[in-house]
């Protein structure tokens, strides 16, 4: 589904993504983990095509596509979601009428009627109750004063509405309480299919245990020092990284 | 500062002087000889005034705009629907600056409401004007405001009785054939009296682009616990001047609320000036400019809070684009009488285009000492976080700024309560974003749901 090679990036000209090799396959759940500011969220804002992050090596297939060369629009229609780290406040444009809009130029890419409003606003509420969201949020000016929790199920929500092929959640856990972090699991779970795939970046291993990854992988200045099962993930929470910084001082 | 660019209007005023309506009346004659002197002495303001400093009227003095000599008769069912001319309202049609009674559906007589042309006042009853008509002190400036009592042709008089409320908005139209050098010299007078109530919506449009000249001024004066609420809609042709003044006087408790929105013109400007001359009295703000290709747009209000316990609110938003230019002047003087005051302003503006331009400048003076004043002013782009946010949901760019400029003007739009008005003006609203709707972009939340 996703197959990245020899990725390099840099923001504001300085390099950030120095090497990655990827592939993801449809039906598989893939852990991002390492230290700040070792380049996650660049990475997963590369894949979501954000202009600041700019690709200056190498290659990204999706389902088919080159996906640098696409635009961010065209990237979310063909199926890319990206759950932000820090989602950002809209003041003035209703998240309901965002929603919509999100989800109606995606089904024209696909050559599918615009949903009715009666269809919309049901499905909207069934996946609101699954996020376990208050619905008065979804008629509030998007993420404007919504709680850090609250921004994140919102991520949540909208992924859910979107079904995308291939969802990149960036920390979506950071910050949340017990419940949420089992919300967003749960939401992970329930879309978890054989056509669809993940990428998962978190710090912490505990949301591992409620979505079970296939890959784990540990960026690093840049570059993935390690893969493995979801046993690296608990070594990792037991090791912390330091111990990687000697096999990427090697690697260098 | 005699020179030619102004000259003409002296030679032309002693032409038609004795034509112009009231002339009969020495007073109303007086006022207009009054004027033109004023007029005669300073010409058109330059931008040595700080006024005018970053408005040039050198191309507008360049012309000689001359009256339309009669009325040019237009075919109500060739009005654009735009006009809101299907939406109930006590109407008044005015073309070129002289009404059109053909066009005027309106013929009940009201209750305690006068409602007319001006032009028909001042020849049937000066008297009754003589009170209200050029009395306040701003129209003794040079400059557009002379020239406007020098030559003013025509234009509303509305007079409401105490305690009259109107149920339907009063709606004066003013029409522009689209002329070259041709000028509007429009003048109205509200007198609102004590405890009475209006909506009053005064659009300017225009059939064809032309660089025509529309001098209006308005004078209001409400009355104690009156309540107006006023609509200055311009969309005047793309290569036409506009020059605007508003003239308010609050007695006590009465309560002001104006909504100024300006569109169109090739060279815009509009004063605002409220007094709030009594205790209690409160005026409301709310204005929006939208600027584009080469043109430029200047609103300067002013509040005076003259007595105790006054409010005032004011809200102003602009978004510029290619290589237009706005300006703010939001002057709020609270005099020494003027105890506990509460005078709010704001002044946002949204620059689309790296050569759109905007002088914002808040004005404070304050001369009490026991008040509640506060003022923002801001100037910015596009967020492009939002932008990247949204387009990450698969809306594309151009949409995605539309919904962010959008959003950046709604609450004013919101804040307009005749729905028709409203609805008006976020068509215009998307037709200048988009060439058209995005349908179910306005509307409340159940129009979405
Ligand atoms: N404009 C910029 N100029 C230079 N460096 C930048 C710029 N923006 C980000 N960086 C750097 O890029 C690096 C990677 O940042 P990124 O946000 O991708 O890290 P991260 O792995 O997501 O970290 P965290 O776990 O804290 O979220 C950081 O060192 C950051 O300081
Ligand atoms: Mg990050």
């Amino acid at each position: 589904m996703l197959s990245i090679r020899n990725l390099h990036a840099s923001v504001d000209g300085t390099p950030i993504l120095r090497g990655i090799d990827l592939e993801v396959k449809a039906g598989e759940v893939h852990a991002i983990m390492g230290p700040n500011g070792s380049g996650k969220s660049t990475f997963a804002n590369v894949l979501a095509g954000r202009e600041q992050c700019r690709v200056t090596q190498g290659e990204v297939h999706f389902q088919g596509h080159d996906l640098l060369a696409m635009s961010p629009e065209d990237r979310a229609r063909a199926g890319v979601f990206l759950a932000f780290q820090y989602p950002v406040e809209i003041p003035g444009v209703s998240n309901i009428y965002f929603l919509k809009a999100a989800l109606n130029a995606i089904r024209k890419y696909h050559g599918l009627e615009e949903l009715d409003a009666m269809d919309f606003i049901s499905r909207v509420k069934s996946k609101v109750e699954m996020v376990k969201m208050d619905e008065a949020l979804i008629y509030r000016a998007v993420n404007e004063g919504f709680s850090g929790g609250e921004k994140k199920r919102n991520e949540i929500l909208q992924m859910m509405v979107l079904e995308p092929a291939l969802a990149i959640l960036d920390e979506t856990d950071s910050g949340l309480d017990i419940d949420a972090l089992k919300t967003v699991a749960d939401g992970v779970n329930q879309l978890r299919s054989d056509d669809r795939a993940f990428i998962v970046v978190t710090h912490y291993q505990r949301l591992l245990n409620y979505i079970l990854p296939d890959h784990v992988h540990v960026l690093s200045n840049g570059r993935i020092v390690k893969s493995g099962g979801p046993e690296l993930a608990l070594e990792l929470e037991e090791r912390g990284y330091v111990w990687l910084n000697e096999l990427t001082a090697g690697a260098a | 500062m005699m020179n030619p660019a102004h000259t003409v209007y002296g030679d032309e005023f002693r032409g038609m002087e004795k034509t112009l309506p009231g002339s009969h009346a020495p007073w109303v004659r007086a006022l207009r000889a009054q004027a033109m002197e004023t007029f005669m002495e300073q010409g058109f303001p330059d931008t040595r005034i700080e006024e005018w400093k970053y408005t040039d009227v050198r191309t507008l003095a360049r012309h000689h705009f001359t009256a339309s000599p009669g009325l040019t008769s237009i075919d109500e069912s060739a009005l654009p629907s735009r006009l809101l001319t299907g939406e109930p309202a006590h109407r008044l049609v005015f073309v070129d600056g002289h009404h059109a009674p053909e066009l005027t559906p309106f013929n009940t007589l009201l209750n305690g409401v006068t409602l007319t042309s001006l032009a028909f006042a001042l020849a049937n009853r000066p008297e009754e004007l003589e009170s209200c008509l050029g009395r306040n002190t701003d129209l003794e400036k040079p400059g557009f405001n002379a020239l406007n009592t020098a030559f003013m042709s025509d234009g509303a008089y509305i007079r409401l009785a105490p305690g009259v409320t109107l149920e339907q908005p009063v709606h004066l139209l003013f029409i522009a054939t689209g002329k070259t050098d041709t000028v509007a010299t429009v003048r109205n007078v509200i007198v609102a009296g004590p405890g009475s109530k209006a909506q009053i919506i005064e659009s300017y449009f225009s059939l064809n682009d032309a660089a025509y000249l529309t001098n209006t001024v308005t004078e209001l004066i409400a009355g104690d616990g009156a309540d107006i609420e006023h609509y200055k809609l311009e969309q005047e042709g793309e290569s036409a001047y506009h020059m605007a003044g508003m003239y308010v006087r609050q007695h006590r408790d009465s309560r002001y609320t104006s909504h100024n929105i300006a569109l169109g013109g090739r060279l815009v400007r509009n004063d605002l000036h409220v007094t709030l001359d009594e205790p209690g009295a409160d005026c409301t703000l709310n204005g929006l400019y939208l600027t584009r290709g080469r043109q430029h747009v200047d609103n300067h209000t002013r509040i005076d809070h003259c007595k105790p316990r006054a409010s005032s609110r004011e809200w102003y938003k602009g978004v510029m684009d290619d290589r237009s230019r706005a300006v703010f002047n939001g002057r709020v003087v609270v005099h020494k009488d003027a105890q506990q005051t509460d005078a709010r302003q704001s002044n946002h503006n949204l620059l689309l285009s790296n050569e759109a331009e905007v002088d914002a400048q808040p004005q404070l003076e304050i001369y009490a000492d026991d008040v509640k004043c506060s003022h923002g002013c801001t100037v910015g782009r596009l967020d492009e976080e939002a932008l990247f946010y949204l387009r990450s949901r698969a809306i594309d760019a151009a949409t995605a700024r539309i919904f962010l400029i959008h959003a950046f003007a709604t609450d004013v739009l919101q804040r307009i309560r005749i729905a028709p008005v409203r609805r008006h003006l976020e068509e215009q609203l998307m037709v200048r974003l988009h060439g058209g709707e995005i349908p179910g972009l306005y509307g409340n939340q159940e129009g979405v749901a």
